[in-house]
Order: structure tokens, then sequence, then C-alpha cells
């Protein structure tokens, strides 16, 4: 897994609440057994039009905003189903942070498992990051996990918290099946006791 | 003393194999069900590593996701994409010694069908599997949780998941719901009320006299519903209810092991006095028949309701999430529920796709056609839920109502197989989820009950099954 320490990048901004794990990514592009390659299909029913073409409302067929890897977005982001293709097409079109009031759950674990940092900050705090990124496309951000600050050159700055542990394995992009496998003698001394009929 | 605790403290305490400070703990976990469409990557991931599968004996796999339901196309995959993982699951098990309930056996169906059918679902237990809707095994008193692939990879090496430990949350639901009001309905309301986000970070256990009441079945669709507002979890205590459906069941527990397992059981219900994070109560008595007529779940309203009015909404957010919705839904605010007529109707889901489901639409359908508009399919959750549904003839009554008799599958609850709706075609569902697209693209979903989609099929627009007429005298 990819460190991340400091991000810098444009943001893209998708402040609406509810953005379910469906749209991110349509289940047509569930069927492949590849773990890569799903950026292609993000947002797909949003982002192209029945023929194939792009839709050109869409934030990210706006020049600008393509070049985006940070996401801003509404409450209760990644809903749905549990599907890993979605912080996989993200992370596969260039998305490395997602900054939202709130996350579903299986989706905020599950980028967290694929280097993908998820910021919680206030709604207030979002919807002015939103706001810049819409009125000036190009708007950058430096999220750094090291000292969790999310801060541009017009002077916001905003601190935020996250899972000690998370932030760890994040900094160092570290495996989680290594780590729990160096408990494997816990791992057995349970299956010895375990409650069995 | 020890301290009063509930039902999920006693199942995660019971399940911790460690617990380092500043870390997730690591839980055991009892049961992992495994399927074709979340689960290649995480056997490629662990083939890179070199590594094997830890609890063969506590994995079981099944492939329901992209299997056509036609009897014609059942071994017949025409998509080559999701043969390729169909197939990918078969190499995989085999490679790994998983046992594997593939199409044409007995046992296939809907992952969260047939565990609770064989007998691997009991209470007590931790489950997993890669899907949201693993919360349905809940409804017997396991601590049943959906995850991603990457922890699909850790579940198989390690048989434990990391987790932060949630919060607790009861719902209780006082009074009976009256007749024509089901275990979905039940679900619809409490997502209404809470919100899709109002479970969060939280197990939610149902409780209360209308819980109690509910078949195994119904428990389970209202355990299902759960990660529809959220909670990473749902659960209802083991009871009679429970230890009936579960005995003689081919992975129960059997002859003096059943006893101490029943006595084990009867163990785990929230204490008097344990303390919950969130409380929430509703009155099942108050309760109607719901439709949902939004993109999310918690866009749902009694069916003798009316489309709301976006500006109504509370804030602005809500407000251009309601227009953008019913803008998709091509619904005008103010339109009565019971005036929105459909095209199509799918009965089956992990959902509502059980036998219970099925009688309950067979007995409104029984001596109707279905409206000649209307396509309706019905699609069992497993090959048992068919063969007990074809020995009670209840085939019988679909068919002659006009509808279409499918083989077990997830179907068009989520399009991943070839039962798609079509652009524009509006649909009632007795599936979990109204997104945007989820059936089909452009598709309109209404989630609805059993006998709400099957009454709606005859009329051809929804209507309230409490004033059906039944037939039931008819043969």
């Amino acid at each position: 897994m990819k460190p991340l320490r400091v991000h810098k990048g444009i943001t893209v901004p998708m402040h609406k609440i509810n953005i379910d794990t469906d749209q991110i990514i349509p289940k047509q592009f569930l069927k492949r057994i590849e773990r890569t390659g799903y950026g292609d299909f993000l947002f797909y029913d949003w982002r192209f039009r029945p023929d194939g073409s792009e839709e050109p409302s869409f934030v990210l067929n706006h020049p600008v905003f393509r070049k985006g890897s940070i996401l801003i977005g509404g409450r209760n982001f990644g809903c749905g189903s549990s599907r890993e293709h979605a912080p996989w097409a993200l992370s596969d079109f260039g998305i490395r942070v997602v900054i939202a009031p709130s996350f579903a759950d299986i989706f905020f674990n599950n980028c967290a498992k694929n280097g993908m940092l998820t910021v919680i900050l206030s709604e207030e705090q979002v919807a002015e990051l939103a706001r810049r990124a819409q009125e000036k496309p190009g708007h950058q951000l430096t999220v750094d996990l090291e000292n969790q600050t999310v801060s541009d050159d017009q002077g916001f700055r905003a601190a935020f918290l996250i899972d000690p542990f998370k932030r760890h394995c994040l900094l160092h992009g570290l495996d989680d099946i290594s780590l729990t496998l160096q408990h494997e003698a816990d791992i057995e001394a349970f299956e010895k006791k375990r409650v069995q009929f | 003393m020890s301290q009063p605790r509930t039902l999920f403290e006693k199942l995660w305490d019971s399940h911790v194999v460690r617990h380092a400070e500043g870390e997730p703990a690591l839980l055991f976990i009892d049961l992992h069900l495994v399927h074709e469409v979340t689960s290649p990557q995480a056997f490629e991931g662990l083939r890179i590593a070199g590594r094997k599968v830890r609890r063969t004996d506590l994995t079981v796999a099944t492939v329901d996701h992209n299997i056509p339901t036609t009897t014609a196309d059942r071994f017949r995959i025409t998509d080559l994409v999701a043969k390729q993982q169909v197939e990918a699951l078969r190499a995989n098990c085999a490679a790994f010694g998983i046992e594997l309930f593939d199409v044409g056996t007995v046992e296939q169906g809907i992952v969260h069908v047939i565990g609770p059918e064989l007998g691997y679902t009991q209470p007590g237990k931790t489950i997993v599997c890669g899907d949201s809707h693993t919360s349905t095994h809940g409804a017997f008193g396991a601590l049943a949780i959906g995850i991603g692939t990457s922890e699909v990879e850790h579940v198989l090496a390690t048989q434990c998941l990391q987790q932060h430990k949630p919060k607790a949350m009861r719902v209780r639901v006082d009074g009976r719901l009256p007749e024509g009001v089901t275990a979905k309905d039940l679900a619809l309301a409490i997502i209404g009320k809470i919100g899709t986000d109002g479970g969060a970070g939280h197990v939610i256990e149902y409780a209360g006299e209308a819980v109690r009441a509910l078949s195994m079945e119904g428990r389970m669709t209202l355990c299902n519903l759960s990660i529809e507002s959220g909670a990473r979890a749902g659960m209802v205590a083991p009871d009679e209810t429970t230890f009936a459906y579960v005995k003689g069941r081919r992975a129960a527990p059997k002859g003096a092991g059943w006893d101490k397992a029943v006595a084990y059981w009867r163990t785990l219900a929230t204490d008097e006095g344990a303390r919950f994070d969130k409380e929430v109560s509703l009155n099942g008595s108050e309760l109607t028949p719901y439709v949902t007529w939004g993109t999310n779940p918690g866009m749902v309203s009694p069916i003798t309701g009316r489309v709301p009015n976006p500006q109504d909404a509370a804030s602005d957010a809500e407000r251009s999430a309601l227009e953008r919705a019913l803008s998709y839904m091509a619904l005008k605010p103010g339109t009565q529920l019971t005036d929105i007529a459909i095209d199509r109707v799918f009965i089956g889901s992990c959902t509502n796709g059980r036998l219970d489901d099925l009688r309950a639409a067979a007995r409104v359908l029984r001596g109707y056609k279905i409206h000649p508009k209307v396509h309706a399919m019905i699609v069992p959750g497993s090959q048992a839920v068919k063969a007990a549904a074809e020995q009670e003839g209840l085939h019988r009554i679909f068919l002659e109502a006009g509808a279409e008799w499918r083989e077990s599958g997830c179907s068009m609850c989520l399009g991943m197989n070839p039962d798609i709706l079509q652009p524009g075609q509006r649909c009632a569902a007795t599936s979990n989820r109204n997104f945007e697209g989820r059936q089909g693209k452009g598709g309109r979903t209404h989630l609805v009950s059993p006998a709400m989609a099957a009454a709606a099929a005859v009329a051809g627009h929804f209507t309230d099954v409490r004033a059906w007429q039944f037939k039931d005298q008819e043969k």
C-alpha cells in the first residue's frame, strides 16, 4: 500500500448528501475480477450519456476537475453497498482524499484499506471548501496527515481527528493482514477455547 | 455482580481475540460467507502473498449475484465477464478447499437466504460476508457485519476481523403490527424515522412486542434493512421462535450439543438495565404499509400519503436532494402514492425472497390476473425456497396470475445478471435499494412489501393492501 503523509491537490466539489456506492461505481462494472482499471467507470451513469459520450455538466468532465485528487462530498458519503470497487474506482481515477461531514461505515473502512484518506470536517467547513472548489476551479488544498490539518493558500485551515491506528497504517502504508498475523498465537489460543457445539 | 450487558456486548466480549490500547479489536469470526462478486480480488491477494485460507471449515460459498434466473439460461452465462467471475469462484473454492453451493445444487441461493436455511446461521455467532446485507443474519441473535473485499481477504487469511467497537442502539417497537403491515413496512418506517445515516456507527437491537411477534423470515427482513439506516449490524435476541427455526437444519447442533447450545443461547438476551447509547421507539400498532417515492430507502411514506414537496424541506441540502430525486423518479409533488402507475413488479431478493414472502404475495394474487400493462417476476431466494413454494402450489398461483416464476438468485434487486429495468420503467420491488439506476440505468424503483407488490401488480398502480379482497376460498 502506498504511504500517505502530505497530499496537495485540486479539490472537486461534489457536495450532495447520500452519494451511494451504486453511483460511484454502477453494478455492471462489478463483474471484473481485477482490482485495477475501475477509474474509467467512476460515476459512470452521471459521467456519461446513454450514447457513451461525456455529460458536459458533470463535474468530473470539467477540464480542471478531472485532474482533481481531493473530493469534497456531502453527508453520509459512500452509503449503500459494501463494494470495495467504489474506493478502487476513486483511487484509480486519481482521488486520494475524500472530505465530507460524515461517511458510511463500510466505505470509510474500505478507503483506509486502499491507502485513501477520508477526512471528516464540520458541515460548515465542508460547505466552505465546496464553495471554494466550485468558484475557483483549480483550488488546491493541502492535506497533512502527520499534523492532521487541511489548509489552502487563501486562509482556510482546519484540524481533523483520525483514529490513531488508521493514521499509523496510512502513514506507513501497512498491510493489515501481516499486522494481524503477528498475533497468530493469540488467534490459536482463542480457537482452542472458543464456544462450539 | 457483573454489569448488565446488551446482546451485542455479550457477542462482542466473547469474540475478542485481542484488544490492544489504541488499536481496533481483533474479533474472531465464526462464519464467513463468500460469493462471486466481492471475493476474486481477495483470493488473488492470498495467492500473491502465498497465504492459505485459515479456516475452510468456517467458510462457505455460493453463486448468487450474477446467475441467470431463467431455467433455460441457468448454466449458460452469455455475459463473458460475469461468466469469468463465476468460474473464478469455482476455481478459488477448489484451490483453497472451500465448500461451494454452485448453480445446479439444491442448496444454491442468495447467500443471506441459504446461510440460515442450512443452519449455518446461529445465535451467538459472529458472521461476515462481503455484502452489506449481511446484517440479515442478526435476526438470529448473531453479530453479522458486512465487509469489503480487503476485509474478506483478511478474514480468509486470519479468521479475524479488525473492528472498532460500534455503539449500541435499541429500536423498540411496542404494540402489534396491524393486518397487512409487515416486517418490510416496519423496517421502512424505522428508516424513514431515523434516516439513512441514523444507525451509522451503531449496532441496532430491535426489541419490543411487535419484533417478538415476527417470524424468523420477518426478523430477517427487518435486520436485512439495518444497513439502509447506515447501521453496522441489526440484531434480535434469540428466543423460542429462533430455536424452532434452527432446530434440525443441516449445520445446526445435534443431540446433546443442541441442548447445550440452546442453554447458551438463552443467556444471550440483553440484561435488564443494560445501557444503550441511543434509543428509539415506535408504536407498531399505528403503522401502515409503506412505499418509497425517492432514491434512497429513507424517502418513504405511508401508502395513504403523497409525494412531498421539496419546498417543505428542512435545509437547502435536503431540498436539492429531494428535487433531484423527484426529477429522477418523474414524480410531481403532491401526487397520491396510490395514483402512481407501475410497469414492472419484482418479488424476491435477500430482503423478501423467502417462503413467507412468497406466501404473502400468493395470497394476494390468488384468483387475480396481473394488470395487462404490468410485467411481474417472482424470484425465489434459494432453490430450497423454490422447491417449498412449488410443494405448496404457490408457483401455480403466480403462473395463473400471469407472473414469471424464476430460478433463485439476486436477480433484479441489483441487475448484475440479465434481469434489469429498461430506462424509464417504474417498478414495485420487494428488494432493498431504490438508488438511481439500481435495477437498471434510468429505472425507477419503489420499495414495498411482497403483499403490496402483488397488489400493485394486479391494480397496475400502488394500492393499500389492507383493503384487498382476498379470494382465499377459491381453488
